[in-house]
C-alpha cells in the first residue's frame, strides 16, 4: 500500500533541478504578446477622460482596450457580477484595472501603461469601518446574526462578565509566484488558456463569458501553482480573461504576469476584523454567554465575502459550549482591494475572536488560560457516543454549536492532556514566572491554543469531485482529477490513493495537469477539501476500473471474483499470479474498457445559512499548539522561543506532506498576528506593496525549538483512508504565538492588555505603555 | 535603444545573447537563454527566488544587469546537478521534503551551495541567518534548515 508512507512530493525531483515550469515559464509561441494593467491611482470617483494616445504610440505596443472595446461580459467576479474587468467608468479603489496594454515584451507593455493621461472626478472614499457603518455601506440588508438564547438577559444575570474590543489585521497571501496566464489562440475561435488558479472551471466560465462562446469551447490547465493559500481562488480571473480577449482579437498568443508591487496592488487580501465582546461566566470560570460582533472590511466587490464572513461566524466558538450566544456580522464595503479567500477563509478570525475572550476571562479570573479552556470544552466524542439521558445539560447538548450541528469527534481533551505533557507546559510555565520576576527589561511568555475546524464548503453543492483514470495496456496508470497542486502535494496523495488502489508502485502512476477537457464542472481546490473529494473519486474511477478487471479474469481462469487481488505490483487470480501489466494486456486482448471516470460527493452536509441552522461540516478537524516568546520591553521587539504542535490528520494520507503543511501553515498563521502588517494611508493607497514594507516570516524567524506530531487516530468518518483534511487547520495553531506575546505584555503590569493584532513591535511597545507605570 | 552583445560563462558553458543595457540578468536568463530555473519573486532583491552565483559571489540576478555579466562566470540552479547527478544539497531536500509549491527552491538551493562552499560547516544558527534573504511561503523552513545541515555532513564525509 502507497498510503500513509512519508513519499517526497511527486514534482521534487523537478523543482530541485529548476525543471518544474510555472505558468510563466512555458516556451511562448513566436509573436507572442505581453499584457499589463493601468491602473487607478484614486480610491473613488468616476473617470472623466482617458487620454491613452502616449499609450498606443509608446514603443513595442500592439493593441489597447478599454471597457468599451469588450465584446461581451465585462466581469471577472467569481459570485456578484459586480467586478467589471476594466472600469465601466466608475473607480472604486486604488490599483483597479482601467485599461488593458498589449506589448511586445512584459517591460513595454509595464511601461507604456504609465504614459495614459487619467482625469477623475474625485470622490470621499470609504475606508474605514466608522465610515463604512455611517454610510451605511454593506453588502447583504443588514448584519447577519447566528445564536441561540436571550444573550442580554444572560449577560445581565451572569455573575462576571468581561467585554473589550479587539483589532485584527489583514493578510497578504504572498504566493512567491505572482499572478500568471496565457492563452493560445486555437481554430475556430477556440482558445486554450494556462493559468495559476486553484479553480481551473471558473477560469474557464469568465473566459467563455468574456469572449462569448460557450464553456467547450475554453478548455484551462493547471499543472501547478506557485502557492496559493486562497489568492488564486478568483484573483487569477482577471489576468486569464485579458489574455483571452488579447488572444482572440490579435490572433496571438497572450501572456500575463503582475508584477509583484502590481500583484499586491490589485488583488485581494485576508479580510480584516474588528470584534467587539462581551462575556458573561461564573466564578469558576464556565461560560454562560457570549456576545461577539464581527465588523468585516470586505473591500469593494462582493467576491467571496459572504461565506468567509459566515465562516468567522462558524468558528466564532472555537472550540467551547456555550450555553446562550449571538454572532453577528457585518460586512462592509470599502474602497479598497476586493478582500478575498486566506486559508482559513475567515475561521481564523472569528476562532482568534474567542480565543481573546478566553484569556480575557481567565486573567479576569486569576486562572490558568488553560484549565479555564478545558473547563469549557465541547464534551469529548465518546462522552456524546455514550450519551443516552436525553436530559437538560446531557452531553449531547453540551455537544451542540450555535449553529445546531453536534460536535461528534470532538479529540481535544486527550490532545491537550497529551500536548501539555510533551511541551512540559506546566514547568515551563512556572520557568517563565520565575525569569519575569528576576527580569525586569525581557519578559517572557507562554501560551496554548485549540483549535477545531469545520471541514467542507459551506456552500453545499461545492462538495463534489470527479476524475479520469486510464489504464494503459502496458500497466501504467494515467490519472486526472479535478483538484489543483499549489505545493500542497495534492497530486501526490492522490497518486497514492490510485497507487494503492491497483496495488502497484508510484512510478507506474502519472499525474497530470488539471484540465478542464479531462474533468469538468470542477469545484475550487479550496476549504481544504483537495484529498477528501478528490481523492475519493480517483478510488471511484480506480475501483470501476479494477472491477472490470477482475471480473474478466475470474472468468478466464475460472475462479470467482473475490479470489482477484491486487497487490505489489501483481494480480493474483486463484493460484495464478501475473504482473500488473501482463493482467492490464490482458484485459485490452479481451476487449475490457480500461479507462473510467469518478464521481464523489460528500455525505450528510445540509446547511440554511440565512438561517445560521445545520450540519454546514462532514468532520472537525483539531489541532493544539503551545508557544513560548520573549519580548524586550523597551522597543517591543520580539521572537519565538519554541512551539510545540499536536495536529489531527486522521490517519495521515502521508505524514511527511502533512507535518510540511502543519509547520507552515503555524509559520503563516504566526506571521498574520505578529509581522505581517497591512497600511493603507488617508488615500485608499496601500503602503505595504512589497516584501521591503511588507513583513512576512523569514528563516531566521523560524522558532529555535520547533516540535510537531501528528495525532495518532482516525476520522470517525468514512473520509479517503480515514484521513482528514490538513491545509487549512493548522494555520489558526499560530495562534499561540499572539496568545504568549499578549502574555508576556501581561506580565508589564496588573491590566489586561490591549494588544490587537498585527502584535507587530510596535503595538507591543504601544500595548506595554498602556500597561501603567509598574516597570 | 542599441543592444550590447554579452559573452558569459553560464553553469561552464560559454553563450552569447544580446541584451537591452537595462535589461536584468534575470530576464536575460529567462527570456534570452530559456534558463526558467530562476524565478522573479519580487523583482527588487528581498526574496532571493532569482538567486545566481556571479564569480562565485552569491547576487540577486534581478538586481544584476545583463551587461554586468559579460566575461564572467555565472552559476544557476540549471548547473547544480552534475552530469545528472543531483547535488547532495538537492538530494536532502527531496529527502526532507524541505519544498512544497518549489518556486523558491532553486534560489534557496543556489544560495545554500553558495554558503557551504565558503563554509562547510555551519551551526544552525548561521544557516538561518544565511538563508534569510530567501522568502519561503509554503513550509515555515524547517525542513530547509534540516536538509542543508544534513547536506552539510553529508558533502563533509560526515553521517548525519
Amino acid at each position: 500500500m502507497s498510503v500513509a508512507k512519508p513519499l517526497p512530493h511527486d514534482a521534487a525531483p523537478l523543482h530541485v533541478t529548476g525543471q518544474a515550469r510555472y505558468v510563466d515559464d512555458i516556451p511562448l509561441p513566436v509573436g507572442a504578446l505581453h499584457l499589463a494593467f493601468g491602473l487607478s491611482t484614486i480610491a473613488r470617483g468616476r473617470i472623466l477622460s482617458m487620454d491613452l494616445e502616449p499609450v498606443r504610440s509608446a514603443p513595442g505596443v500592439v493593441c489597447v482596450m478599454t471597457s468599451e472595446d469588450l465584446p461581451f461580459a465585462n466581469d471577472v467576479s467569481p459570485s456578484a457580477h459586480d467586478e467589471p474587468l476594466l472600469s465601466d467608468g466608475s473607480v472604486h479603489y486604488v490599483g483597479q484595472p482601467l485599461f488593458l496594454v498589449a506589448a511586445t515584451s512584459h517591460m513595454a507593455a509595464r511601461k507604456a501603461v504609465r504614459l495614459a493621461v487619467v482625469d477623475y472626478a474625485e470622490e470621499t472614499p470609504i475606508l474605514t469601518i466608522e465610515e463604512a457603518l455611517a454610510a451605511d455601506s454593506r453588502f447583504e440588508e443588514g448584519p447577519r446574526v447566528y445564536g441561540r438564547g436571550d444573550v442580554p438577559a444572560a449577560l445581565a444575570r451572569a455573575p462576571r462578565t468581561v467585554s473589550g474590543r479587539f483589532e485584527i489585521g489583514g493578510q497578504e497571501h504572498f504566493y512567491l509566484e505572482s499572478q500568471a496566464a496565457i492563452a493560445l489562440p486555437q481554430e475556430g475561435g477556440d482558445v486554450i488558456v494556462g493559468s495559476s488558479t486553484q479553480h481551473p472551471t471558473e477560469i474557464q466560465h469568465k473566459v467563455a463569458e468574456a469572449l462569448g462562446v460557450p464553456m467547450h469551447s475554453v478548455r484551462v490547465e493547471t499543472r501547478r501553482m506557485g502557492g496559493g493559500f486562497g489568492g488564486k481562488e478568483s484573483q487569477g480571473n482577471a489576468l486569464a480573461v485579458a489574455c483571452a480577449l488579447v488572444a482572440r482579437a490579435t490572433g496571438r498568443a497572450a501572456s500575463m504576469r503582475y508584477d509583484r508591487d502590481d500583484d499586491m496592488v490589485i488583488t485581494g487580501k485576508r479580510h480584516d476584523f474588528r470584534i467587539d465582546y462581551a462575556a458573561g461566566f461564573d466564578d469558576d470560570g464556565r461560560l454562560l454567554a457570549v456576545d461577539v460582533t464581527h465588523y468585516t472590511r470586505c473591500g469593494w466587490g462582493m467576491d467571496l465575502s459572504l461565506p468567509v464572513a459566515d465562516r468567522a461566524m462558524l468558528h466564532a466558538d472555537n472550540a467551547y459550549w456555550i450555553p446562550e450566544i449571538r454572532i453577528t456580522s457585518h460586512r462592509l464595503k470599502t474602497n479598497m482591494q476586493s478582500a478575498t479567500a486566506f486559508r482559513g477563509f475567515g475561521g481564523p478570525q472569528g476562532m482568534i475572536g474567542m480565543e481573546r475572550i478566553m484569556d480575557h476571562v481567565a486573567h479576569d479570573l486569576g486562572l490558568d488560560p488553560v484549565e479555564l479552556r478545558r473547563l469549557n470544552y465541547y464534551p469529548s466524542a465518546q462522552a456524546v457516543s455514550e450519551d443516552a439521558s436525553g436530559g437538560r445539560i446531557s452531553a449531547k447538548m453540551k455537544a451542540l454549536t450555535p449553529y445546531g450541528q453536534v460536535v461528534e469527534d470532538f479529540d481535544l481533551h486527550e490532545m491537550t492532556e497529551a500536548l501539555l505533557a510533551s511541551s512540559d507546559y506546566a514547568g515551563r510555565k512556572a520557568a517563565v514566572a520565575a525569569w519575569n520576576a528576576a527580569n525586569p527589561v525581557i519578559k517572557k511568555g507562554i501560551a496554548f491554543a485549540p483549535v477545531k475546524f469545520g471541514i467542507s464548503f459551506t456552500l453545499t453543492h461545492l462538495n463534489q469531485a470527479g476524475a479520469l483514470v486510464h489504464v494503459y495496456q502496458d500497466g501504467s496508470i494515467h490519472l486526472n482529477h479535478g483538484g489543483t497542486e499549489m505545493g500542497q502535494g495534492l497530486f501526490q496523495k492522490v497518486a497514492q490513493v490510485a497507487a494503492s488502489r491497483f496495488g502497484v508502485g508510484m512510478e507506474a502512476v502519472k499525474i497530470t495537469a488539471t484540465d478542464t477537457a479531462k474533468v469538468p464542472n470542477t469545484s475550487a481546490t479550496a476549504a481544504s477539501s483537495g484529498s477528501d473529494l478528490n481523492g475519493m473519486a480517483v478510488k471511484a474511477a480506480c475501483d470501476t476500473i479494477r472491477e472490470r478487471m477482475a471480473a474478466y479474469l475470474a472468468q478466464v481462469y475460472q475462479a470467482d471474483v473475490t479470489d482477484v487481488h491486487f497487490a505489489d505490483g501483481h494480480v493474483t487470480v486463484g493460484t495464478e499470479r501475473m504482473s500488473f501489466a501482463e493482467a492490464a494486456g490482458k484485459a485490452y486482448a479481451g476487449r475490457i474498457s480500461l479507462s473510467a471516470t469518478g464521481f464523489y460527493k460528500t455525505p450528510k452536509v445540509d446547511w440554511d445559512r440565512i438561517k445560521g441552522d445545520g450540519r454546514p461540516f462532514f468532520y472537525f478537524a483539531y489541532g493544539a499548539s503551545v508557544t513560548e516568546v520573549a519580548i524586550d520591553t523597551l522597543t517591543g521587539e520580539n521572537r519565538i522561543l519554541r512551539a510545540d504542535i499536536l495536529h489531527d490528520a486522521g490517519a495521515s494520507l502521508n505524514p511527511a506532506l502533512d507535518i510540511g503543511q502543519i509547520e507552515g501553515a503555524y509559520v503563516q498563521g504566526a506571521g498574520w498576528l505578529t509581522t505581517e502588517e497591512l497600511v493603507w494611508d488617508d488615500k485608499g493607497r496601500l503602503r505595504t506593496h512589497a516584501p521591503s514594507t511588507y513583513k512576512i516570516p523569514a528563516c531566521s524567524d523560524r522558532p529555535d525549538v520547533f516540535n510537531v506530531a501528528l495525532w495518532d487516530g482516525e476520522n470517525r468518518e468514512d473520509t479517503i483512508y480515514r484521513s482528514k483534511a490538513v491545509g487549512e487547520p493548522p494555520f489558526m495553531l499560530g495562534m499561540s504565538a499572539y496568545l504568549a506575546l499578549s502574555d508576556a505584555v501581561a506580565a508589564c503590569g496588573a491590566g489586561y492588555p490591549a494588544l490587537n493584532a498585527p502584535a507587530t513591535a510596535e503595538e507591543i511597545w504601544r500595548a506595554i505603555g498602556g500597561m501603567g507605570d509598574e516597570l | 535603444m542599441s543592444k550590447i552583445h554579452v559573452t558569459t560563462t553560464v553553469n561552464g558553458d560559454e553563450v552569447e545573447f544580446l541584451a537591452d543595457p537595462r535589461e536584468t540578468l534575470l530576464d536575460c536568463l529567462r527570456d534570452k537563454l530559456g534558463m526558467t530555473g530562476s524565478k522573479e519573486g519580487c523583482g527588487t532583491g528581498d526574496c532571493g527566488a532569482c538567486s545566481v552565483t556571479l564569480d562565485g559571489t552569491l547576487v540577486c540576478s534581478c538586481l544584476v544587469l545583463g551587461v554586468e555579466a559579460d566575461g564572467k562566470q555565472v552559476g544557476t540552479i540549471e548547473g547544480v546537478a552534475e552530469g545528472g547527478v543531483l547535488h547532495p544539497l538537492q538530494k536532502k531536500f527531496i529527502e526532507h521534503a524541505a519544498l512544497q509549491c518549489g518556486f523558491c527552491t532553486p534560489g534557496i538551493l543556489v544560495a545554500a551551495k553558495a554558503l557551504l562552499e565558503q563554509n562547510p560547516n555551519p551551526t544552525e544558527t548561521e544557516v538561518r541567518y544565511w538563508l534569510a534573504g530567501n522568502l519561503c511561503r509554503c513550509t515555515g523552513y524547517d525542513k530547509i534548515v534540516r536538509a542543508v545541515m544534513d547536506a552539510a555532513a553529508d558533502l563533509r564525509g560526515e553521517a548525519a
